[in-house]
């Protein structure tokens, strides 16, 4: 059903846990399939200098989750919100039809985070 | 790497038991067993030492059983011949929520052609009520059709009083036996039973082979039109290799359950226990007791099932999720929702079906790579364990 390169994936994720220090943080859940997918970005002058994930969900949401947080570091928050689902199954070389929504999901979740952040800075700003 | 086949509700092998009585069928032994000659008549014999054993097994006569492709074949069978051939009598059929799809998508089907369809309820522990079942029970039911025991949770149902009340009431009572041959006592002549389905390949036969069995007397429309195989009610030429391994399995199966039975649960209890033991939130669905001797189905907290089925199988471990289906909806887990498992833990259900090769050596290892694989999920899984069960 997966292909070789999500399973590998899928057996050694490095961008899975908790990231310390995260100042941008979004949760995001599918309501049909169940699946919960968190992102941690740690953002630096609108820069994400790392991401990390927690995820409950099949084996295409972990896998997307790990490439997703591995296709944002180290790139300007600009150009993230252009990701698309699509980029994360391309990634991925493909997922089956009835697991691309897990993309969507992941996809989903990084804009919770990259929301959080903004509005963490803007609570910063007011509250000088 | 070894692998370790935990999923013997899905399949099971085929015995070499089976087998050899099958071998010279595919063979030697190639006649039509409608043809009139020698070949023809080893072919028949065959078929009719396969209509004996399955009777002997099931309690019935041999003239009383029908070859068909398997379960699904005989179900889809028993509902719209039970059905056509009754339409004067009435149009309304009884089932549970909890039924095999090859039962409920045939009911709905019923169900827009004009009859009425009730689906009972299941109590926490996977069981209908008697008493639900007898207050639905009405001048236009025609046939109630309520599985053995269920292939997700493995609880058994109270089938002599199932079969007692649709005596009582007159309305002819069909069971899907496909996971209960070889696990539960079954005698359809001594129960009341009226129509039974069974497949080969869960119980140590061979692929797409099965029976239905129909009590004499019984109205019900012909399956296939086309030739005069199983008393004209379902032509085609007669599957003879795998009606015999289908005959053969079902004698072996009946004639060891109590040993099989013993063995297996003594080993199912001690991997319930292990399990338990070593992984805190992990829940035991279906009934504690009344299950089959071979079925666990754990809900593991803030893991995700198929993530948890991927782990095992790369090491090696063979098991299924709530069920066999592979739709990416929630809708999968119908049957987890009758016994009202929280959302999160369906999700995180995993079935383990032990056969009679099961070791508990293989279960030791088992037990160890889960307490591994579940600890690594949880640790990435954003739900905490105060959430967990409470979706």
């Amino acid at each position: 059903m997966y292909n070789q390169k999500v399973m590998g994936i899928f057996n050694n994720p490095q961008n899975a846990g908790v990231l310390r220090g995260a100042n941008g943080v979004g949760t995001a859940s599918d309501i049909v399939c169940g699946d919960i997918i968190r992102i941690y970005l740690q953002i630096q002058n609108d820069k994400i200098i790392d991401a990390k994930f927690k995820t409950f969900g099949c084996v295409a949401s972990i896998t997307a989750s790990e490439v997703l947080t591995e296709m944002v570091k180290n790139c300007n928050l600009d150009d993230v919100v252009n990701i698309t689902d699509t980029n994360i199954i391309n990634e991925l070389d493909g997922l089956p039809a009835e697991k691309q929504h897990c993309a969507i999901l992941a996809k989903n979740s990084l804009d919770e985070a990259i929301l959080d952040y903004y509005k963490r800075l803007e609570k910063a700003q007011i509250a000088k | 790497m070894n692998r370790i086949y935990l999923d013997n509700a899905a399949t099971t092998s085929l015995s070499s038991e089976v087998l050899n009585e099958m071998m010279p069928y595919f063979t030697n032994i190639y006649g039509n067993a409608s043809s009139l000659h020698s070949f023809g008549r080893e072919a028949r014999t065959a078929l009719d030492t396969a209509r004996e054993r399955i009777a002997e097994g099931i309690g019935c006569e041999p003239s009383e059983i029908y070859f068909t492709s398997g379960a699904t074949e005989s179900n889809n069978w028993i509902l719209n011949g039970i059905a056509k051939a009754n339409r004067d009598k009435g149009n309304h059929i009884i089932t549970s929520k909890i039924e095999h799809p090859s039962i409920l998508r045939v009911c709905e089907k019923l169900e827009r052609e004009g009859f009425r369809v009730t689906y009972l309820d299941v109590d926490k522990q996977g069981l209908i009520r008697i008493d639900q079942l007898l207050h639905n029970i009405d001048t236009e039911t025609v046939l109630i059709s309520l599985m053995s025991a269920n292939n997700e949770i493995g609880t058994i149902q109270n089938l002599q009083a199932i079969a007692n009340i649709a005596r009582e009431k007159g309305v002819m009572f069909h069971t899907d036996a496909t996971q209960a041959i070889g696990s539960v006592n079954i005698n359809c002549r001594d129960m009341g039973i009226d129509a039974l389905s069974l497949s080969g390949h869960k119980i140590n036969g061979p692929k797409g082979v099965g029976a239905l069995y129909i009590k004499k007397g019984v109205k019900i429309s012909p399956f296939m039109l086309g030739g005069e195989q199983e008393n004209n009610m379902r032509a085609g030429t007669s599957n003879l290799a795998g009606i015999v391994g289908l005959g053969k399995a079902v004698e072996v199966a009946t004639r060891d359950i109590i040993t099989n039975t013993k063995k297996i649960r003594q080993l199912r209890d001690y991997f319930i226990c292990e399990v338990q033991k070593n992984i805190e939130m992990t829940y035991l669905n279906g009934h504690p007791v009344q299950r089959l001797p071979n079925n666990v189905s754990f809900s593991f907290g803030m893991v995700e099932g198929e993530s948890l089925l991927m782990m095992l199988d790369a090491s090696g471990i063979a098991v299924s999720t709530g069920s066999a289906c592979s739709s990416g909806s929630l809708e999968k887990f119908y049957v987890l929702e009758a016994i009202k498992v929280p959302t999160d833990l369906a999700q995180g259900t995993i079935r383990f079906t032990l056969s009679k090769s099961t070791t508990k050596e293989e279960l030791d290892y088992v037990v160890a790579e889960l307490v591994k694989i579940v600890a690594k999920l949880r640790h990435i899984s954003p739900i905490s364990k105060s959430q967990v069960g409470k979706k």
